[in-house]
Parts: C-alpha cells; sequence; structure tokens
C-alpha cells in the first residue's frame, strides 16, 4: 500500500494524540502507523506492574519521557494485602536508567520504593523534572535527600499518602541555593519537623510554586510567613491548623490570606481550631476544592466555614458536617461535583454524629452537578437511593460504605437490591461503583442487565451465591476491576467467565468460595492470566483440592509470571500442576 | 432453580467437579461451606476485628488517632497564668477543662489556699473575700473574673491574676 504521508507528518499528526486510548487505536491500523506512533510515545501509563516488563516496554517504546505505574491492588489500602506481596519499582528503575536516559516523570502508586531506588532516579536522569508517590512504601527521608540534592529541575515533589520512614527533617535543607525549578511541593505525609528557614527560602526562590502542602510539623503561626512569601499559590496544604488564642496571630494570618488571590484549594487542617476558621474567609469564596478530612472541627464552626465556599467544586469532610451541614452545603454550593464524607469514628456501631443518609439525599437535591460520591454512614434506605438515582442521572461514581456489613433497609428492614438498583438504571454513565448493606443476588442481576458503563465495582459481604458474580461477568462489558471480598462466590461463576477476565485488569477475591481446584484449572486453561492465590496460612495444597483459597488475584499479562513472589502467593500456571498434583486427583487434561 | 439455565455451564468446556456430581450439588454444597464461613467470621467477633472493614485507608485511621490522642493529653488545651498577690509563684491552669467559673474559681482557690467569696454583678467578690479574681483581656484591660460570659471569657482571658481585695474593689462595675 502506498504511503500517503511521509514518516515525520504522521509523526506531527499523532503529537496531538495524548491519550493512551488514541495513541493505541492508531498503532494498530498498519504497521507503519505502529512504528511511528512506538517510537513518538513518550507517555506511558502501566495500570498493573505486572502486567508486562520493563524489557517489553522499552523494546516497543525507546524514547519515553514520562512512565506511570501502579503496583499492588486497591484493597491493599485496607490491609488485605499482606505485607511483602510486591509492587516493587526496583526493576523498573533499573531498566529505565539505562534505556531512557532522558526520562522526566516517574508516577507511582502503591509500590515499594527503596532509598537506592531514589538515588537511582537522582542520578541516572539529567532532566527528571516530577517525582509523584500516592500510597508507596519503603523509604526513608535519607531517599528524598537523594531527590533533593541531585535532581536540578525538579518541579514537582509529591509524597501522597505514603508511609515514609521519618528519620529527620534535614532531607528538605538538600535543594541547593539554585533550585527555583519548583513548582509542586507536597510533603503532608511527612511526621518530622524540617527546617522552617530552609522552607522558607526554598518557597521565596521559587516563583513559580503554584503547590504547597506542608506538613503537620509546621506550625500555624508562622504559615504567614510561606504565604506572603508565595501568593501566587493555588493549592495550599496548611500544617497543624492550632494555635493559643491571640489576636496577632489571627491578624496575621487573615492578612496572609487575602494576599493569595490564585487560592483555589485548601486541605491540611490538622488539629484543627475553630477559632482560626475564620482567618480564611477573604478567600473562600474563591475556593474550589476544599479538603477538610484531617479537620476535626464540629458544627457551627465547620458548617459556617463551608457555607462561606460558594464556588466549591469539590469537599472532603468528616462526618462531623452530619446532615445539617450537608443540607446547608446544597443550597450554598450549587457547583458541587464532588463529596466525600469520612467517618471519624469509623469502629464506633452507634457513632456520635447525626449524619444519616438524609444528608446525601440533601446534596443530591441540591447540587445539579454532583457526579462523584464517597460517603460513610450508618443508616440507609432504598427509598434515600432511589431518590438520589433519579436527582443525579449525571453520577458518574457512586461509593457508599454502610459501617455495620450487611446492613438491610432501616425502614423495611429489605436488602437494598432495590436502591442501588435504581443506581445503575438511572446513572447510565456509572463508570465506579461501590457497595454495601444488605444485598442479594437480585442486586448483581441488575447491575450486569443495566451498568454498561460500568469499570470498576467493590463488593464486600453481598450476594447469596455463584448467580451474582456470574451477572457481573457476563452483564458488565466495560468492567476493568473487580473486587470482592467476603461474598460466597465460588468456582462455577469463575470458570464459566474465565475468558472475560482477559479483559479486564484484574480480579480480586477475598474470603470468598474459590476453591484451590478452580484456581489451578483456571490458571492451566488461561495462559495469558496469572492466578495468583495468597495463603498465609499454608501451601494451598496442603487441604483438599475443594478447599477455599485464602484470597485469589487474576491479572492478565504478557510477561508470564512473577519472579518476586513471596513464600505466601503461589501461581497457577500450567507447571503448577506437576508441583501440586496428587495421585488421587483426577482432573485437567 | 430456574436460572440455572442461565448460566448454560454445560456448554463450556471448564467444569469444575467430580464425575457424577451435579450442577445442583456443587451450588449447594459451595452456599453451604459458605455461608458457614460467613457465620464463623462474623457472628463471634465485634465488628471492629474485621480486618479492612470499614475500608478506612491505614493512613487516615493513622492520623485519626493520632489526633484523638493529642486531644485526649491537653494539646489543645489553652493554659494561662495564674498570679497572686503576695505568692512567690506563678502557676498555670488550663481554663479549657472548666465548664463555668464556679468550677475555674473553685480550682484557682485550691491552687491558692485562699477564698475569693461569692461573684455578685453589682459588688465583685463579697462575703470572706480578701481576694477577687481578676484577668487580662485580649485588648490587655484587666476586667473582674464573671463580667462576661463564660464562653467569651475562654477566649478572650490571657491571663489571671487574684488581686488583694482593696485593688480589685476599682475593678467592679460602674
Amino acid at each position: 500500500m502506498a504511503q500517503s504521508f511521509p514518516e515525520d507528518v504522521l509523526e506531527h499528526v499523532f503529537s496531538f494524540l495524548n491519550h493512551d486510548r488514541d495513541r493505541n487505536a492508531v498503532s494498530l491500523v498498519c504497521k507503519s502507523w505502529y512504528d511511528i506512533e512506538r517510537l513518538s510515545r513518550r507517555r506511558i501509563f502501566i495500570g498493573n506492574c505486572y502486567a508486562v516488563s520493563p524489557e517489553i516496554v522499552i523494546r516497543r517504546f525507546p524514547d519515553v519521557r514520562a512512565v506511570e505505574l501502579k503496583g499492588k491492588p486497591h484493597f491493599a489500602d485496607f490491609n488485605l494485602v499482606p505485607e511483602g506481596w510486591g509492587g516493587y519499582v526496583y526493576p523498573w528503575v533499573v531498566s529505565m536508567a539505562g534505556a531512557y536516559p532522558w526520562l522526566e516523570e516517574i508516577k507511582l502508586k502503591r509500590m515499594v520504593v527503596t532509598d537506592e531506588n531514589l538515588e537511582l532516579i537522582s542520578k541516572s536522569f539529567k532532566n527528571f523534572t516530577v517525582l509523584v508517590l500516592l500510597s508507596c512504601e519503603g523509604f526513608t527521608t535519607d531517599g528524598l535527600a537523594y531527590i533533593a540534592a541531585n535532581c536540578r529541575n525538579l518541579r514537582e515533589l509529591d509524597l501522597g499518602e505514603s508511609e515514609v520512614e521519618d528519620l529527620s527533617g534535614h532531607w528538605l535543607s538538600h535543594f541547593p541555593d539554585n533550585c527555583t525549578s519548583l513548582v509542586s511541593l507536597n510533603i503532608s505525609c511527612l511526621g518530622s519537623e524540617v527546617s522552617f528557614s530552609a522552607l522558607e527560602r526554598l518557597v521565596a526562590r521559587c516563583p513559580n510554586l503554584k503547590t504547597l502542602r506542608l506538613n503537620r510539623a509546621v506550625p500555624l503561626e508562622k504559615l504567614p510567613n510561606l504565604l506572603c512569601r508565595a501568593p501566587q499559590l493555588v493549592e495550599l496544604g496548611t500544617g497543624a491548623y492550632s494555635a493559643e488564642i491571640q489576636s496577632d496571630i489571627f491578624s496575621n494570618l487573615s492578612e496572609a490570606f487575602l494576599g493569595c488571590k490564585q487560592l483555589k484549594g485548601l486541605s491540611g487542617f490538622w488539629d484543627v481550631v475553630p477559632a482560626y476558621l475564620p482567618a480564611m474567609y477573604s478567600v473562600c469564596s474563591q475556593i474550589t476544592s476544599l479538603n477538610l478530612s484531617y479537620a476535626t472541627a464540629q458544627n457551627p464552626d465547620l458548617v459556617q466555614f463551608v457555607s462561606q465556599c460558594g464556588n466549591l467544586q469539590r469537599l472532603w469532610v468528616l462526618d462531623y458536617i452530619e446532615d445539617v451541614g450537608l443540607e446547608a452545603l446544597a443550597a450554598a454550593c450549587k457547583d458541587l461535583q464532588e463529596l466525600r464524607v469520612f467517618p471519624s469514628d469509623p469502629y464506633d456501631a452507634e457513632g456520635n454524629v447525626t449524619l444519616t443518609e438524609q444528608g446525601l439525599v440533601a446534596v443530591s437535591e441540591g447540587c445539579p452537578k454532583l457526579q462523584s460520591v464517597l460517603y460513610f454512614c450508618r443508616q440507609m434506605s432504598n427509598a434515600a437511593l432511589v431518590a438520589i438515582a433519579r436527582n443525579r442521572p449525571n453520577m458518574i461514581r457512586f461509593r457508599l460504605c454502610i459501617i455495620e456489613p450487611r446492613a438491610p433497609d432501616y425502614l423495611t428492614l429489605e436488602p437494598l437490591d432495590a436502591g442501588f438498583g435504581a443506581i445503575v438504571e438511572n446513572c447510565k454513565e456509572l463508570l465506579r461503583l461501590s457497595m454495601s448493606g444488605l444485598l442479594t443476588d437480585r442486586v448483581f442481576e441488575y447491575i450486569g442487565t443495566h451498568a454498561k458503563k460500568l469499570e470498576m465495582l467493590s463488593i464486600a459481604f453481598a450476594g447469596d451465591s455463584d448467580l451474582g458474580l456470574h451477572h457481573v461477568l457476563s452483564g458488565c462489558e466495560s468492567l476493568r476491576k473487580l473486587e470482592i471480598r467476603d461474598c460466597p462466590f465460588g468456582d462455577k461463576a469463575l470458570l464459566a467467565n474465565a475468558t472475560k477476565l482477559e479483559t479486564m485488569r484484574s480480579l480480586w477475591m477475598s474470603s470468598c468460595s474459590v476453591s484451590f481446584g478452580a484456581c489451578k484449572l483456571l490458571g492451566q486453561k488461561m495462559p495469558r492470566l496469572n492466578v495468583e492465590v495468597i495463603n498465609e496460612r499454608g501451601p494451598p495444597d496442603s487441604g483438599p483440592e475443594d478447599c477455599p483459597v485464602e484470597k485469589l488475584y487474576v491479572y492478565r499479562t504478557i510477561a508470564g509470571p512473577r519472579v518476586d513472589m513471596p513464600g505466601f502467593v503461589w501461581t497457577m500456571d500450567e507447571r503448577v500442576s506437576s508441583r501440586f498434583s496428587r495421585a488421587t486427583e483426577g482432573h485437567g487434561d | 432453580m430456574a436460572h440455572e439455565n442461565d448460566m448454560d455451564l454445560k456448554a463450556t468446556e471448564l467444569r469444575l467437579g467430580l464425575p457424577g456430581t451435579s450442577d445442583r450439588d456443587i451450588l449447594k454444597s459451595n452456599n453451604k461451606r459458605s455461608s458457614n464461613e460467613m457465620d464463623n467470621s462474623c457472628s463471634t467477633a465485634p465488628k471492629a476485628q474485621v480486618v479492612g472493614w470499614p475500608p478506612v485507608r491505614s493512613y487516615r485511621k493513622n492520623v485519626l488517632q493520632q489526633q484523638q490522642k493529642s486531644s485526649d493529653s491537653d494539646m489543645l488545651g489553652m493554659y494561662v497564668k495564674v498570679s497572686m498577690d503576695g505568692a512567690p509563684y506563678l502557676r498555670k491552669i488550663d481554663i479549657k477543662v472548666f465548664k463555668n467559673y464556679p468550677d475555674l474559681l473553685m480550682a484557682v482557690e485550691n491552687l491558692f489556699k485562699c477564698s475569693m467569696g461569692v461573684y455578685s454583678e453589682r459588688d465583685g467578690y463579697i462575703n470572706g473575700s480578701e481576694y477577687a479574681p481578676t484577668y487580662e483581656d485580649k485588648d490587655g484591660d484587666w476586667m473582674l473574673v464573671g463580667d462576661v460570659p463564660w464562653d467569651m471569657f475562654v477566649i478572650s482571658c490571657k491571663r489571671l491574676r487574684i488581686m488583694k481585695g482593696s485593688e480589685a474593689k476599682g475593678l467592679g462595675r460602674p
């Protein structure tokens, strides 16, 4: 076939394609397009670090400048993935250090990163500008010192909510005096105090600093020093928001905030002393994103503050906001798109706040743009869910956590099938759903029938039988990630829908009823899946074949079985049958 | 069950089960095993012991726990200096632990082993009061303790001084 355009013209055209999906589509058109695309791809997103190997990536894309990797499954956030499971960035950093000398950006989520990895990063990439470590672990503040010292043009250092071993705050002083490039700095997860004067000087010499998220150790009295040196800030995370009540502290703070004309996002607020909230009144009407989820302020201080922020688009808050606060929010914040309400006391069965389904219904009624919800509460009804669904057909993320597992509709004592059914039926663009409460197989029938755009589903303590899982796997056409815990789902649905699993990123099932035998079968039949059994109590073959495995993690991969598995993870592949086979079994081929 | 037909398992190659068992047996035995497991994990242990439930990230849990601890240990207290005329040492008390004036005054009386009498709006402290409690407010003025509502006092009090009666009389309301 004659080539219509010269390569460099095509490459120029492709340079306008930034989204992975577009680039992937383009690469499938013909061989020459595949080659032109792969040589010009600069950004790579790998949603599961074990789905592919560094060698395969580097071979296909030789000139990448930005890499984003995710490691552990989402349920690792809730301690369901044992320590030492994996997700090491090491092999990636080592390979990329050789292959991508011009790499600029590394973004990692739920991965294990060591100080040696950080040192290697800081010394291997001359143009390194962006390091984002979300929910990562394995490194100390010594590793950060390498980054600070060696990355001459560092623009972004975001430690997310990582678990960092905090040896000292001294690392920040390693930023050289001629470092003026910082645009974003997030150290909010660190415990120890950094040298305030070093921080102050750093902030003062970085004119492009737009995001500054401090850690708890930065005292409130000193916040004005930073704010007046960075009046161009767009996002601020305060340190501890508490001090003895003194009028000079208050007036300094108010004055400093008055100068922040660009400020749009606020977070931090540890140990909040409500008397100091009004110091921010001058910026409230500018604020579009507010994270008060660590602020233990209560009403009326809390609702009074939030109500000042009429242009709010995103609010994260503790359940201290209560129904009355959410009703005020619904009245005041008509641009609200995302609401997350976290539990102040997740382990208290009773709860001491008046936050019920009413608050969420009120927000769904009053905020026409509401599309993303994460809500922890202690009671729910089908009626409320139906109302929410009808109010907000534009909902795209809906995550509801009723604290008590299997809690029924508190009014009728029925399962919440009808309520969640209404959500999936009305919200046709729903991408993500997390459910809780008492749920039967019926809700899964609704989901399989209606949730055609759903990409991620989280299920806990729900369903009656394999039929539930079967409905989801056979009906949800767009499903990419499925995570299940403590549900009576077993072998039948899994095996009947084995090929579906190749169309998804991953499946997690823990404390369900999937037998070891089924896992083996799945692993043998589906070579492009890694079927990993996690059994901490002992090898899965120490009991009978029909014994359920503790945890199962299945994901598609072109890299073959993992080579870095700890002792409690077994991979089920063709070789497994010889390792685990017993004379008495008659399964398989 | 009628909907077993929907699963159409026989059309797939993948089946698990010993020869001779039917789907129904497997389905029932799956459910039975799972419901036992459910009972074991849920009926005995209190809910707080279910791992990873409610799904709150460990990072968030740790932060909230730290904050609860610090509020228990009075790090958010409102400590003010208390002096008494003629006493050699200053003391410090956390006025946030008190809910009203009588509690505060009783504590101060105990601290300095003095008696301040009863507060009266018109006459200040009378009946057995050689001393009167006063405080310096945010504006630097010395006021008689008790003149303003308690909540306002807590916010505006910078320090306390137990004055000798004769001086204190001048602070009464005009």
